[in-house]
């Protein structure tokens, strides 16, 4: 699944590098504890949180994941969006908790 | 074959540059045709030992030694040091500032995951003088 088909079925709005939604993505990890999420996260997939900060930028980065929901319209940092921009990370918002989100993605990865 | 040598000056108290010296190192290892396993494992414990020094040390120096089987990083600091390293390489134990713990750090995680990424990891601590962590990631090119 691609990180556009992923924002498509879950009505997610993007946020940062809409020219870089062909990314592959698989599985996600839910997590504001950015240690928690370079620990235990797994490359390419897709980290739902409410840290909309430049930090989370650097992390989605270093630990090669496809991509960052902000759910429940978390809000995003203006130097965290200039920083994604600059280094092509997606960042992807939606109005529903993490746990519905996660929901959906789970559905959207089977269908 | 001589080593790639690189330094790295990490500022201090300054969270909106930390992780650039692991961002450059990552993209090194990626051009140099690095495994990219490895190659994220590196960027990893490097950003956790960045960071560190961000909250703790206000900053310090990173040494970034490439070679063709494995990837050695020390980062030294001149902070307040350590006091019992045991107790902070548990996870869940942190001394991180509210004002840290806030942007999503301090969740006594980030030595824990320097072993957990690393192939050796070695932690010298002088309090009052400063920090210093080697670390050892066997790598290979895949091309």
């Amino acid at each position: 699944m691609t990180v556009k088909d992923l924002c498509d079925k879950l009505s997610l709005t993007v946020l940062t590098c809409g020219d870089r939604l062909n990314r592959e993505t698989n599985g996600c990890y839910i997590g504001d504890l950015l240690s928690w999420v370079m620990g235990r996260a797994r490359e390419d997939a897709a980290w739902i949180t409410v840290m909309g900060n430049i930090n989370s930028v650097a992390v989605a980065k270093l630990a090669d994941l496809s991509c960052i929901i902000l759910c429940e319209k978390a809000s995003l940092d203006e130097d965290a969006r200039a920083q994604a921009d600059a280094n092509g990370i997606v960042i992807l918002s939606g109005e529903d908790p993490a746990y519905e989100l996660a929901l959906k993605l789970y559905e959207a990865s089977k269908s | 074959m001589q080593p790639i040598i690189k330094t790295y000056v990490i500022p201090g108290d300054d969270f909106t540059h930390a992780g650039e010296a692991s961002g450059k190192v990552k993209a090194m290892l990626k051009q140099l045709g690095y495994d990219s396993d490895a190659v994220r494992r590196i960027a990893i414990a490097m950003y956790e030992a960045e960071i560190n020094m961000v909250i703790h040390a206000d900053g310090g120096k990173a040494t970034v030694e490439i070679h063709p089987d494995r990837v050695e990083l020390t980062l030294q600091d001149s902070g307040p040091g350590i006091e019992d390293v045991e107790l902070a390489m548990q996870e869940g134990y942190s001394t991180a500032p509210d004002e840290v713990r806030a942007l999503g750090f301090g969740a006594g995680m980030g030595l824990p995951n320097i072993k957990k990424y690393t192939d050796d990891m070695k932690i010298e601590s002088i309090v009052g003088t400063g920090t210093k962590i080697y670390m050892l990631v066997k790598a290979g090119k895949t091309s």
